[in-house]
C-alpha cells in the first residue's frame, strides 16, 4: 500500500509497497481510509520536536475509511461499515477507561515501560504518533490496522459526508473538550490563543456552550478572518498587544477562561521570552516554546481556569507560577478523551447545529501530502486545513 | 467549498517591529560611541581613532533616530546595512593591525551578527511591494445560523455546562463496555 512515513526531520514521504496492515488481535479491524487529515501535532514529529520517532513510521491519526476486515471478537464492526476512528487507541475496560479518561488508558500502549520512564505512568497508545505512544502504524495511509476497534470506532449514519465526519476523530472533540473543561458559565469571556484548526473548534464550541463574549489570539489575517466568522472577536498580536487588548475587552478583569489551542511550537517570535525559547530549544535546553502559557497566567482573571489542548512534549522554563498559584488558577489539560464526546458531537452535526467542514481549505491525494505538510506548516497559501484522499 | 481570493499587498509587522528594535539598538551603540570613543576604539584594536569613532556614533544615531521616526524603515535600514559594510571594513583594517586580535574579532563577529539582522529585516521589508493571494474565510462560521443566535445553543437551563447532555464519565464507559459480553 502507499503511506506518508516519516524519514526524519523535515522529511516525509509517500511511500509506495508499504506492507498492507493485517488482523493481529480479534479485537482489531482493518480500515480502508477514504479520508485523512494533516493535524497541528503531526507538525511536532514533522519539526522534530517529539521524542520517539523511528525511521520508517507512518503518520497521521485522523482518518476514517471502511471496514475491511473485523477481527474474530469485533461484535461492534461489520465489513461495509463506515467508520470515523478516534485518535486515541483505548481498550475500554481498564480503569481509567470505566472512569470514563480513554486518553490514558492503561493497556493500549505497547511500550508502556518507555512511557512510564518518561511521564511517571504510561498514557494511551496513539495512531501514527512516536513510539512513547505504542508506536502503531498512523492513517495517512491506504489502510490501517485499528486495535481495540469494538471500542473507538464511531460508525458514521448514511447521508453524513466524509469532511463532516472526519474531525470527530480529533479536532472537533479537542476543541470541544477545550471548552467543557472550562466550565463555561452564560457571564464568562474565553479567550483562545491560537485560530488553528482546534482554536477553530475551540470558538464554535464555546459560543454553543455559551459564553458571553469569545476573544481569538493569532496572526494570520485568514486564520483570524475565519474566527469571526465563527463569533470571535480577534486580537492580531502582530499589530497589537495581546496584554491591553484583552484588559480592554474585559474592562480590566481579564478573561475568566484562557484556552491554549496553540502547543509547543508558539510563534510569537518577537517577544523576548520567545527569544529565550528559541535559544534554548536549540541547544536542547527545553522542549517546548511555552510563550502562550506564560501569557495565560498573566492575563487570566484571579479564580480562573487554563484549559490546554495545545500538546507539549517534556520540559517548559521560566513559567510564572506564582503568578498562577497567588491568583488561584484552575489548570485542565490533556489528550482528548476522544470516545467521552464523539456521540455526542456526531447527535450536533446531525442536528444541524455545525458542520465541520468549514475549516477545510486544501483537499488532495496522498502523494501531494508532503508538500502539503510543508504548506500547512508555514501557513502557506491560506492554508488552515488539509485532507487527503488516499 | 470554494475560497474567497483577492490578490494585495500585505504589511509585513514583523519586519516593522524589528525596524523598530534595529533603531533602538542603533541609538544604543551610538550614545557608547560618543561617550566613551577612546576606549572601544583601543578595546577593539584602534587607538588614537576615537574622532573616528565618534563620526561612526553620529550616523548609529542618524539611522536610528530615522527609523524609530518613520512608517517607511527600508531607506534607513539600507542606511544601516551601508553602516555595517563600513564597520565592517574598519575593523577589518583593525584585525590587519593586530593591536587587539581577539577584541577585534568579537567586535566583528558582532558587526556580522547584526549585518545579517539588517539584512533579513531588509528582506521583510522587501516582500511588502509583492502582491500575495489573501484568502476570505468570513463566510466559513460551520453554522447553520449567524454565530450569535448559536450562542448557548448546546447549553440548557442556566447555561452552566452541567446542564449540557454530555455523554461523560462512567455513562461513557458504561455504554461502551455495556456492548460487549
Amino acid at each position: 500500500m502507499r503511506a506518508l512515513r516519516w524519514h526524519g526531520k523535515k522529511d516525509i514521504r509517500c511511500d509506495n509497497h508499504v506492507p498492507d496492515p493485517s488482523i493481529e488481535d480479534p479485537r482489531d479491524a482493518i480500515v480502508k481510509v477514504s479520508s485523512c487529515a494533516i493535524c497541528g501535532s503531526d507538525l511536532h514529529l514533522y519539526d522534530g520536536f517529539m521524542p520517539g520517532m523511528t525511521h520508517g513510521d507512518i503518520m497521521g491519526h485522523e482518518f476514517m475509511g471502511e471496514v475491511m476486515e473485523v477481527g474474530s471478537a469485533n461484535k461492534k464492526l461489520k465489513v461495509g461499515d463506515r467508520v470515523v476512528v478516534p485518535f486515541t487507541i483505548s481498550c475500554g475496560e481498564c480503569d481509567q477507561c470505566r472512569r470514563g479518561n480513554f486518553s490514558v488508558c492503561e493497556r493500549s500502549n505497547r511500550n508502556a515501560k518507555l512511557a512510564d520512564k518518561l511521564f511517571g505512568h504510561t498514557t494511551a497508545g496513539l495512531f501514527g504518533y512516536t513510539q512513547l505512544t505504542g508506536g502503531y502504524d498512523g492513517g495517512q495511509a491506504e489502510f490501517v490496522r485499528v486495535p481495540f476497534a469494538d471500542v473507538g470506532p464511531v460508525v458514521v449514519p448514511e447521508g453524513m459526508t466524509d469532511e463532516q465526519a472526519l474531525f470527530l476523530g480529533d479536532i472537533f472533540p479537542t476543541g470541544w473538550q477545550a471548552a467543557v473543561q472550562c466550565d463555561i458559565q452564560r457571564t464568562d469571556t474565553v479567550a483562545i490563543w491560537g485560530a488553528g484548526p482546534v482554536g477553530q473548534f475551540t470558538i464554535r464550541s464555546a459560543i454553543l456552550l455559551g459564553a458571553e463574549q469569545v476573544i481569538c489570539i493569532d496572526n494570520v489575517p485568514e486564520r483570524l478572518s475565519m474566527a469571526r466568522a465563527g463569533g470571535a472577536i480577534t486580537i492580531n498580536f502582530d499589530e497589537e498587544s495581546v496584554v491591553e487588548r484583552l484588559s480592554e475587552l474585559t474592562k480590566g478583569k481579564g478573561p475568566e477562561k484562557c484556552i491554549d489551542a496553540v502547543g509547543m511550537e508558539s510563534h510569537a517570535a518577537r517577544s523576548i521570552d520567545a527569544m529565550y525559547d528559541r535559544i534554548k530549544q536549540a541547544t536542547f535546553m527545553e522542549t517546548g516554546r511555552p510563550h502562550v502559557l506564560r501569557e495565560m497566567m498573566y492575563v487570566c482573571r484571579p479564580g480562573g481556569t487554563l484549559s490546554i489542548p495545545g500538546v507539549y512534549g517534556g520540559l517548559l522554563d521560566k513559567l510564572p507560577f506564582g503568578a498562577a498559584m497567588n491568583k488561584s488558577l484552575t489548570f485542565r489539560m490533556g489528550q482528548t478523551h476522544v470516545q467521552r464526546w464523539a456521540d455526542d458531537l456526531l447527535k450536533r452535526i446531525q442536528d444541524g447545529q455545525i458542520d465541520p467542514s468549514f475549516v477545510i481549505t486544501h483537499t488532495a491525494k496522498l502523494e501531494d501530502g508532503p508538500d502539503l505538510y510543508k504548506t500547512f506548516r508555514d501557513k502557506h497559501d491560506g492554508c488552515v486545513k488539509v485532507v487527503l484522499k488516499p | 467549498m470554494q475560497r474567497k481570493s483577492s490578490r494585495e499587498y500585505r504589511t509585513n509587522h514583523a519586519a516593522h517591529k524589528a525596524a523598530r528594535s534595529l533603531g533602538w539598538l542603533s541609538i544604543g551603540l551610538g550614545v557608547a560611541e560618543l561617550l566613551m570613543p577612546r576606549a572601544l576604539a583601543s578595546t577593539v584594536g584602534l587607538p588614537g581613532r576615537a574622532g573616528l569613532l565618534r563620526l561612526y556614533g553620529l550616523r548609529e544615531i542618524a539611522t536610528g533616530v530615522g527609523l524609530l521616526m518613520t512608517d517607511k524603515p527600508a531607506p534607513w535600514i539600507y542606511a544601516r546595512i551601508g553602516g555595517d559594510a563600513l564597520d565592517l571594513a574598519t575593523l577589518g583594517v583593525a584585525a590587519q593591525r593586530g593591536n587587539e586580535p581577539v577584541n577585534t574579532a568579537i567586535a566583528l563577529g558582532g558587526v556580522a551578527a547584526i549585518a545579517a539582522a539588517d539584512l533579513a529585516c531588509a528582506r521583510g521589508l522587501g516582500k511588502e511591494k509583492q502582491l500575495v493571494t489573501v484568502y476570505d474565510y468570513s463566510d466559513r462560521s460551520g453554522f447553520s445560523e449567524p454565530a450569535e443566535k448559536m450562542r448557548g445553543r448546546a447549553a440548557a437551563g442556566d447555561g452552566s455546562i452541567n446542564d449540557a447532555p454530555q455523554v461523560s464519565g462512567m455513562q461513557a464507559a458504561d455504554r461502551e463496555t455495556a456492548k460487549r459480553p
